[in-house]
């Protein structure tokens, strides 16, 4: 069964149609590039599928469970994580605390243990210290553990995001464009990443590219929208050659 | 009969809030920022004229003429040397905390100017009331001058947006100041109109306030300044037409509560109903909801 | 690494607790000394109460980032909740310090459950609108509290909102609140020591909420409400949750301030939006979000008008531009640029801030 299937998903904007009847199916474990020329809809589709959107038509089953119209923190807790293509990182929180942030609904201890300091309060921020601190390292940033976010670096505040993502605990990654604004440089270290990340975790992940030779380098199987439409969709390199993408992406 | 004075008086009392609204709301759009010190402003307009009928011996015309030119300049010069510094501070609390100082600073000034005694203030208009229904209806001639002066106002600001270059420029830099800039436009000298505009308003409505209410102290023009602050949240914070409509509805309800619920209670009735309409409409009657891209 | 965090924060907050307690030894000792003018002596439990309002306006402005002009209101209701407590116990409870135990408690309970029923709403809104019908409910409740009455006889507490009459008391009823002129004859347990307790279990419980994984999520939604609900942090419930402790807070300095009177009114000098709006000053002076800051900024600035008496007339005046002037000093962008030419430690050739980053 595949971990995340959706179908005839669809939502409009006051007339205009932004997403109509998209379908996608993610096989456990698969990179998955969507993709797509400007303001097709790549966006508006993880919009829908986190919850922020709720679609007019359609449905989204996660691993089997049906978390259509649901609520973004049902669906986070139903485990989809996500970043944004513009960087949403917790700013006057520091490195760490932003990858607390993520896991918190990963541990818990009441407020009178947050207030006198109680055993369990000790050992449950013991434990997620620890488990923050595995991330970091994960992602290259412990150094900068106690870093105010919005002092990072660009490619740095990116790699944040994903590990703050990533304390969720998702079944599914979906990233937004992670190389927008960086250099070819960048770009190859943090493909090297999303690579490690999937191995590692076993992870199963959706990502918005434009970077073609990100998408081709990495992703299996690619999904392009056009217009808010599937245009094509399977393994890269059969989409890649199909010459319907061909003139409305690639073709200029 | 008693319902249609009621009424009268409501819109009344409505239109001076709308005049200050329109100031609040005029420099809300285009800088951004609450300006707290917008009733102060009333305040200090109100004693221009008084000392100008009283000490100078000024006729109403002139001495409002003068109110309006001492407010104008007074808003042009708080933009400039208390919140044109702040425009790009990191967080808009700042300039909202400084409003408040010159809010203070106003008030004391006319404290010790003034004084701090209650001064009388003589209703500007003079003419006989205009009676209806055989006397059942009585209209003060106050009441209809505001009200005719808030219909001219929202006339006259209306066309001069739409007309007019420099009401060009002010739609422009509320809607982008930054893209504003890039084509050109003064963003500077129109900021400094619109604060020149407003204060020269709120002179008026000083005057037209203090002639229906004629107790004058130095902190006259804070609470109706909330209230004109809360008409133009009301009409949709930013829009003109809002400000008037969010005006008026307050005078209405303000007179109204007073005179059928509670005279104690008014201004909570006012609160209230500013309450419910924010949580059925959260930008207010005429307000657009901005959503934030994600 | 975590250690040294541990050992940053912690440091941090004994130095807060620290400032507190030696303003508590100094003045202590200073009061014996007789030397203390009965001006300043005045001011030490106002002191006290602004700088819990403060720290605790500063959990809804500077933690949870939402921007407050009704946190008067909250103290107003604490202040009337315990007052009547205390007037209803007098002879219930003759012991005094649990008595007035019991009325903090009781404010902060009131002004909590008013934090909620108001919280629900207004954290609905954004921005301007959110800090305006803050205002609007902190006007309602002082306006209503003035025409409230409510008296006791032999068969319980009577309400009204029209006038003593109408509550239709007995013979042996007494009226405790009364409509605007309030409550009379409270008895007057706030004392300077008890008053620096409870602003060190306000700063306790801020501080430690900041640190828990509540306060971490109240941060998140402050710096990012879309990436904090991404995250699967309930908003609703953690924007309430820092909005409601605020207001017990709140309700907490209101207890106070009703015990160091001898007769409770609500007017728009105590209770009304001008004093929300001066607490907000002590918030931002004291730097957002900066719960040290705010406490200092009150008490300083709760205490200069009055040392500027000498200057009779002009002392608010001067405190006006005092304001203006260290707003634009601390915020303006063109003064911190100027600031960070010319600051000290560049002069003194110490770049050390540069070198950490």
């Amino acid at each position: 069964m595949a971990l995340l299937e959706v179908k005839n998903l669809g939502i409009s904007f006051g007339g205009l149609r932004a997403v109509n009847g998209f379908d996608i199916k993610i096989e456990k474990g698969q990179l998955y590039g969507l993709i797509g020329p400007n303001g097709a809809g790549k966006t508006t589709v993880f919009n829908l599928l986190t919850g922020v959107y709720k679609p007019d038509t359609g449905s989204i089953v996660l691993d089997g469970k049906d978390i259509t119209g649901k609520k973004t923190i049902e669906i986070s807790k139903a485990g989809i994580a996500r970043t944004f293509q513009n960087i949403r990182l917790f700013k006057d929180m520091s490195v760490m605390d932003n990858v607390k942030a993520g896991l918190h609904n990963k541990h818990s201890y009441s407020f009178l243990s947050g207030l006198l300091h109680l055993p369990s309060y000790h050992a449950v921020e013991k434990e997620m210290t620890e488990q923050a601190m595995d991330l970091l390292k994960v992602f290259e940033l412990e150094d900068e553990a106690e870093t105010l976010a919005a002092n990072l670096p660009y490619g740095k505040q990116r790699k944040l995001e994903i590990a703050r993502a990533m304390a969720t605990e998702p079944k599914l990654l979906l990233l937004d464009e992670p190389a927008a604004g960086m250099n070819p440089n960048e770009t190859k270290t943090l493909m090297e990443m999303i690579e490690f990340v999937r191995e590692h975790f076993q992870m199963t992940i959706l990502l918005i590219e434009h970077d073609m030779k990100l998408v081709s380098g990495i992703c299996e199987a690619l999904t392009v929208l056009n217009f808010g439409e599937v245009l094509a969709q399977g393994q890269t390199s059969v989409v890649l050659n199909n010459p319907q993408v061909i003139t409305a992406y690639l073709g200029e | 009969m008693s319902f249609l004075s009621y009424l009268i008086n409501g819109i009344s009392l409505g239109s001076v809030y709308a005049i200050i609204a329109l100031g609040y709301t005029m420099v809300y759009g285009i800088a951004k920022m609450l300006n707290f010190a917008h009733g102060d402003v009333i305040m200090i307009g109100a004693y221009v004229t008084l000392t100008a009928m009283t000490s100078l011996m000024a006729p109403t015309i002139p001495a409002i003429l003068l109110a309006i030119v001492v407010c104008t300049v007074l808003g042009v010069v708080i933009e400039r040397v208390a919140y044109r510094p702040l425009r790009n501070a990191t967080s808009p609390l700042a300039v909202l905390i400084t409003a408040i100082g010159v809010s203070y600073l106003l008030q004391n000034i006319a404290l010790l100017v003034f004084g701090a005694n209650t001064k009388s203030f003589p209703s500007v208009v003079q003419l006989p009331a205009l009676s209806l229904a055989g006397g059942n209806l009585v209209i003060s001639s106050l009441t209809l001058v505001t009200i005719l002066a808030c219909i001219v106002i929202m006339i006259g600001l209306t066309l001069f947006i739409k007309k007019t270059k420099a009401g060009q420029a002010m739609l422009a830099v509320s809607e982008d100041r930054g893209a504003a800039q890039l084509m050109g436009i003064n963003v500077n000298g129109t900021i400094a109109l619109t604060f020149a505009i407003g204060s020269g308003l709120a002179a008026i409505a000083g005057v037209l306030l203090c002639s229906a209410y004629p107790s004058l102290t130095p902190y006259t023009g804070s609470m109706p300044g909330i209230k004109a602050f809360v008409a133009a949240v009301f009409g949709g914070i930013g829009s003109i037409p809002g400000a008037m409509i969010g005006g008026i509805l307050l005078g209405v309800i303000e007179i109204f509560g007073r005179a059928y619920i509670s005279s104690q209670m008014a201004d909570a009735i006012v609160f209230a109903v500013l309450i419910v309409v924010l949580l059925v409409k959260p930008a207010g009657l005429l307000g657009k909801k901005i959503q934030e891209k994600v | 690494m975590e250690k040294k965090r541990w050992n940053k924060t912690a440091k941090n907050n004994a130095v807060t607790y620290g400032i507190v307690i030696v303003f508590w030894i100094v003045m202590t000792l200073w009061r014996q000394s007789g030397n203390l003018s009965s001006l300043l002596q005045g001011l030490l439990v106002p002191v006290c109460i602004y700088a819990i309002m403060a720290v605790s306006l500063n959990l809804t402005v500077g933690i949870l980032g939402e921007l407050s002009l009704g946190h008067a209101g909250f103290m107003c209701v604490g202040a009337f909740a315990s007052a009547f407590f205390t007037q209803c116990m007098t002879e219930a409870i003759p012991f005094v310090p649990l008595r007035f135990a019991l009325a903090i408690i009781v404010a902060a309970l009131f002004a909590a459950v008013f934090g909620v029923i108001i919280g629900i709403p207004v954290l609905r809104l954004q921005g301007d609108y959110l800090a305006i019908v803050t205002l609007a409910f902190g006007e309602i409740i002082k306006n209503f509290v003035n025409i409230l009455y409510i008296g006791r006889d032999s068969r319980g507490l009577h309400f009204s909102i029209r006038d003593t009459l109408s509550l239709g008391l007995e013979e042996d009823g007494v009226v405790i609140i009364k409509g605007p002129q309030g409550i009379t004859g409270t008895s007057r347990d706030a004392t300077f020591t008890i008053g620096i307790i409870l602003l060190l279990i306000t700063l306790f419980i801020v501080l430690r909420l900041i640190q828990s994984r509540d306060g971490r999520a109240i941060k998140a939604i402050r710096d990012n409400q879309i990436a904090a609900e991404s995250v699967g942090i309930n908003i609703t419930k953690y924007k309430l949750m820092a909005f409601t402790i605020s207001a017990a807070l709140a309700g907490v300095a209101g207890a106070l301030y009703s015990h160091n009177l001898s007769s409770l009114t609500a007017t728009s000098q105590n209770f009304g939006y001008n004093m929300s709006i001066m607490i907000l000053v002590y918030v931002v002076l004291g730097g957002i979000g900066s719960i040290r800051g705010s406490m200092i900024a009150a008490a300083i600035l709760t205490v200069l008008p009055e040392l500027l008496r000498g200057l009779s007339d002009y002392r608010m005046l001067i405190y006006a531009i005092i304001l203006i002037v260290a707003m634009l000093l601390n915020w303006a962008p063109a003064a911190l640029a100027f600031r960070e030419k010319y600051s000290l430690k560049r002069l003194l050739g110490k770049n050390k801030a540069k070198g950490v980053e």
